[in-house]
């Protein structure tokens, strides 16, 4: 609480104008906390490395340069992968379409999902019952599993990936917002509103939604997680990129047999992947424990307190800090080598 | 230290600070006072004035966040906060107990009150003889019957009342040299209140416990303590005995505070203290009371304000006039209540017929009859579970389930607000109980209160904010405010941005649902002579919702009383109140902690 309690209080006299949307000031405070720089200097390192990459990479990263397996050398600093391309190229160019496929299954599986949550927990009754039993039925498919059932009927398109995960992560992000707009729903400020007649949709665009930014910005960081490592995963078994794009799903399983040989062509992509999946994890974390921070001021802001209460007027969240406990960021890397 | 009177002094506190953990920010110090075994003293001030901090700290707590800082609390000569925490948690519940404000999440839900009141017994082995007949004896001291049914009940299965004497029996099941009550209570009715303040007294005269009775309610502490410490801003500006403090203030402060408070027994002009208490750190240099006191002079703000000896009898003030402070008498003001009764006019009026409202399948209000006469202020008041808000809400249209008739404007109102025309909409609007609830934190002032104007007016950008800024000021708000967000405004300045956004659309009647009651008593005053003047200006109909009869005093010109969803009473305001006909309210009037003739004036 005093962290962000201080934050607020050194406001100026309120002239001045302050950015008041909650999800830059969270980012904001999460980025100034040791937790938050390390997950964001790691996830900035893997992001400059997929982005600038293709730029950089020595040589193209589908001509075969040197023999299959061969061991670092000068030329060729992490050495060849399984038929003799140069593996630094490779992963410095095998990053960005993993990363841009990540970023937008996460995107889409946060307006689905915030979408039916919103609506379930407001609009109750008959779309609720309606809304979270289809949440239930794409739960109960496994998203590897509902994702290579789409593949393989429709095809190993790289937006069909895209859509498949964004919509298994729909029904989690559903239920997180059902939650917290229950609880906001019911705030008297709600009410005020709805006692002027006004209709439902604005209602939720207007009072309810600018209150989810903190669960919102937590989910945001949980799904990219998710969805980095289950899209590489993907890769992993083939349903990405056909073979020779360079893919660091795919390089591991490539160079897997050489792993005696020329470790680098495993060990790079894999501790990219697992880099970047620390990163963002322990940046979320970061988010998700000041969410829940701000939310402890509450008694303060009922008993007529003030900045530091108030700040926390607008927060919620138990859920998304245990979900984000739950996953650490070991589970995490190990999940990913062994996906097959 | 303040002791002239002879009995034992158990607790004695001396220069305690709190300051806010790792940082030189003190949220209390300066904290003395002493209390004598078998005397209570009240620990009175506002939100934010430290009193619970100095309640917890007593009890060598502090919330987290907080650390103490210095000072000694004294039990019986033995000093709490230099106590290893072993002995610490020897001496808790043993010769220091403590009673919550809220007794329904003190007790644990799980537990029989038998096994809850007997787990402090068995923490403390060998303390008592025989727990089963301590367990007996001490449910008795606090009138409950230690029946077999009793103990096996779960906490859910007692009244509030009831849970806070298992509470109070826990706290004296150990025969405790002191006993630190924090509101304990706060939301219950006023008889149960009544019951559970005499059980204090009695137990800690009986008993010879030192208590410290932790309240924001003057009335309330009146009744019950010996000495009264009043804080503010984190020091104790005032102490001294009950009967003094109250009759004679020495410290602005206090003086202020007396005369915010409404009073059942008479209708007198309430008297806010504008401005609002300094923050822990951002506290000034000299008094920290010199920016809203009325008597400030230049002294005030150069340095602190020592503490003087008033008179005998170990008054002290915390105040450079403290023997001189003289605020003048009063105001008395009277309103003019029982404003006459145009009844049957229902042109602009709302008439209630047969009101029967429920929840699920039981009926809550059996048949309501009512009307709000033009011009006039209706107070609607009931203890909790009377059914005050179900009516309330009915009225509005939140509460859709009910039949009978409303009718406002000489047009019937449908149940749901859906179903309502807009322009019965803009008519009547509701005020909610909680500002910290009610205003969007994510919208400024300026949007909060143009937002009902867009939905009922097509008006130009300009106009619509030239609206707004008329309606703030009507609220004493500046327009320095219109870019505000919520948590940059007081409890009481919220309220006001409330009620502006109700009175935006120029509505005709207006429904205040405990309005006040989130508030401190000198923000309440504030509130209600706004709500009072602004009735009168604007010719507006108002229904004042509220359990607080003195209040119904201060702004109701008829009163509604209310119990379990039946009018028990109903007639002009002075008329009920002076001469109460039914028993209940005879009970009602009766039981309510009055600040006593003595006080202010």
């Amino acid at each position: 609480m005093s962290l962000t309690a201080d934050k607020a209080v050194k406001r100026p006299d309120g002239r001045t104008r302050v950015d008041r949307r909650q999800w830059t000031r969270l980012l904001a405070a999460a980025s100034s906390g040791m937790r938050g720089r390390i997950g964001l200097a790691l996830t900035a390192m893997v992001v400059l490395a997929a982005a600038l990459g293709p730029f950089l990479a020595p040589y193209s990263p589908t001509q075969f340069v040197t023999t299959p397996f061969a061991k670092p050398s000068a030329e060729h600093l992490l050495g060849g992968d399984d038929i003799g391309r140069d593996v630094l190229s490779r992963v410095l160019a095998g990053g960005w379409v993993l990363l841009v496929m990540a970023v937008a299954a996460t995107v889409i599986g946060l307006l689905l999902g915030t979408l039916a949550g919103v609506c379930a927990a407001y609009l109750r009754g008959r779309w609720d019952g309606l809304i979270m039993r289809s949440v239930d039925i794409i739960l109960a498919f496994p998203t590897v599993v509902f994702a290579l059932l789409l593949v393989s009927v429709i095809g190993p398109k790289l937006w069909l990936i895209v859509v498949a995960v964004g919509v298994s992560h729909a029904p989690q992000v559903a239920r997180v917002m059902r939650a917290a707009t229950l609880e906001i729903s019911e705030r008297d400020f709600v009410k005020a509103v709805e006692l002027w007649g006004i209709r439902s949709w604005t209602v939720m665009r207007s009072e309810v939604l600018p209150n989810l930014s903190s669960p919102l910005m937590v989910e945001l960081g949980l799904r990219l997680t998710y969805s980095i490592v289950i899209i590489s995963g993907l890769s992993f078994l083939g349903f990405s990129q056909p073979p020779p794009a360079p893919n660091w799903g795919l390089m591991i399983n490539e160079n897997l047999l050489g792993l005696a040989a020329n470790p680098w062509g495993v060990v790079a992509p894999a501790v990219l992947i697992a880099l970047l999946t620390i990163g963002t994890n322990t940046f979320t974390d970061a988010v998700g424990r000041l969410a829940i921070g701000v939310g402890r001021g509450n008694e303060e802001a009922a008993a007529g307190g003030g900045v530091a209460g108030a700040v926390m007027l607008g927060e919620l969240q138990q859920f998304p800090l245990d979900d984000t406990v739950v996953e650490d960021p070991e589970a995490t890397e190990s999940r990913e080598p062994t996906v097959d | 230290m303040t002791e002239s009177t002879d009995p034992v002094v158990r607790l004695s506190v001396d220069n305690l600070q709190v300051n806010l953990a790792g940082k030189d920010v003190d949220v209390v110090s300066e904290v003395s006072f002493s209390v004598a075994q078998g005397e209570v003293l009240g620990l009175v001030g506002e939100s934010g004035s430290g009193k619970t901090t100095v309640a917890h700290a007593i009890l060598g707590y502090a919330r987290r966040g907080l650390q103490i800082a210095a000072g000694t609390v004294r039990l019986d000569g033995r000093d709490l906060l230099t106590l290893p925490p072993r002995e610490l948690r020897k001496v808790r519940g043993a010769s220091v107990a403590y009673v919550p404000q809220d007794p329904g999440s003190a007790l644990n839900p799980v537990l029989r009150i038998g096994t809850q009141v007997r787990e402090i017994l068995t923490a403390h082995p060998g303390a008592v003889a025989n727990v089963d007949d301590r367990v007996r004896e001490v449910l008795a001291e606090v009138s409950l019957e230690a029946t077999p049914d009793m103990l096996r009940r779960y906490p859910h299965q007692l009244s509030g009342g009831q849970q806070q004497r298992v509470a109070l029996a826990t706290a004296f099941a150990l025969r405790p040299s002191l006993l630190v009550l924090d509101e304990p209570t706060t939301g219950l009715d006023v008889t149960t209140q009544r019951h559970v303040l005499e059980t204090v007294r009695d137990l800690c005269a009986t008993y010879g416990v030192a208590g410290v009775y932790v309240s924001h309610d003057l009335a309330v502490v009146r009744e019950l303590a010996r000495s009264v410490g009043v804080m503010y801003a984190g020091r104790m500006v005032e102490f001294g005995a009950t009967q003094v403090i109250f009759d004679a203030p020495a410290h602005p402060y206090t003086a202020r505070l007396l005369r915010a408070i409404p009073s059942v027994e008479r209708s007198h002009v309430l008297e806010g203290i504008p401005g609002q208490p300094p923050r822990p750190g951002q506290r000034p240099e000299g008094c920290s009371f010199a920016a809203r006191c009325p008597l400030v002079i230049d002294l005030c703000r150069q340095e602190p304000p020592p503490v003087v000896p008033v008179g005998q009898g170990g008054h002290l003030s915390r105040c450079v006039k403290a023997t001189e402070t003289i605020l003048p008498p009063m105001p008395q003001a009277v309103v003019s209540a029982g404003r006459p009764v145009a009844a049957a006019d229902e042109g602009r009026g709302m008439a209630v017929r047969d009101l029967r409202a429920s929840y699920g399948d039981t009926e809550v209000l059996h048949g309501l009859d009512l009307q709000v006469a033009d011009q006039s202020c209706l107070a609607i008041v009931g203890e909790s579970g009377s059914g005050k808000t179900t009516l309330a809400r009915c009225l509005v249209g939140m509460h859709q389930k009910w039949r009978g008739e409303i009718t406002f404007g000489g047009q019937p109102l449908q149940p749901g607000v859906k179903a309502r025309l807009p322009e019965a909409r803009r008519a009547l609007q509701y005020v909610f109980q909680n500002p910290y609830t009610s205003l969007n934190p994510r919208k400024t002032v300026e949007q909060l209160v143009e937002q009902p104007l867009g939905y009922f007016f097509d008006l130009p950008r300009s106009e619509s904010r030239e609206r707004v800024v008329k309606v703030l000021e009507d609220v004493s708000l500046s327009t320095a405010f219109l870019r505000r967000y919520p948590d940059q405004l007081s409890g009481g300045e919220r309220q006001r941005v409330a009620i502006a956004r109700a009175l935006v659309v120029e509505p005709d009647l207006l429904i205040c649902d405990e309005v006040t009651s989130a508030l401190d008593v000198s923000v309440q005053a504030v509130v209600i002579e706004l709500l009072r003047e602004l009735q009168i200006r604007r010719k507006l109909m108002l229904v004042f919702i509220t359990h607080n009869l003195s209040l119904v005093r201060a702004i109701g010109h008829q009163v509604v009383v209310m119990s379990e969803g039946r009018i028990v009473e109903t007639g002009p305001t002075d008329d009920v109140l002076d001469r109460p006909k039914h028993e209940y309210t005879v009970r009602l009037v009766e039981d309510i902690p009055k600040i006593g003739a003595a006080s202010g004036v």
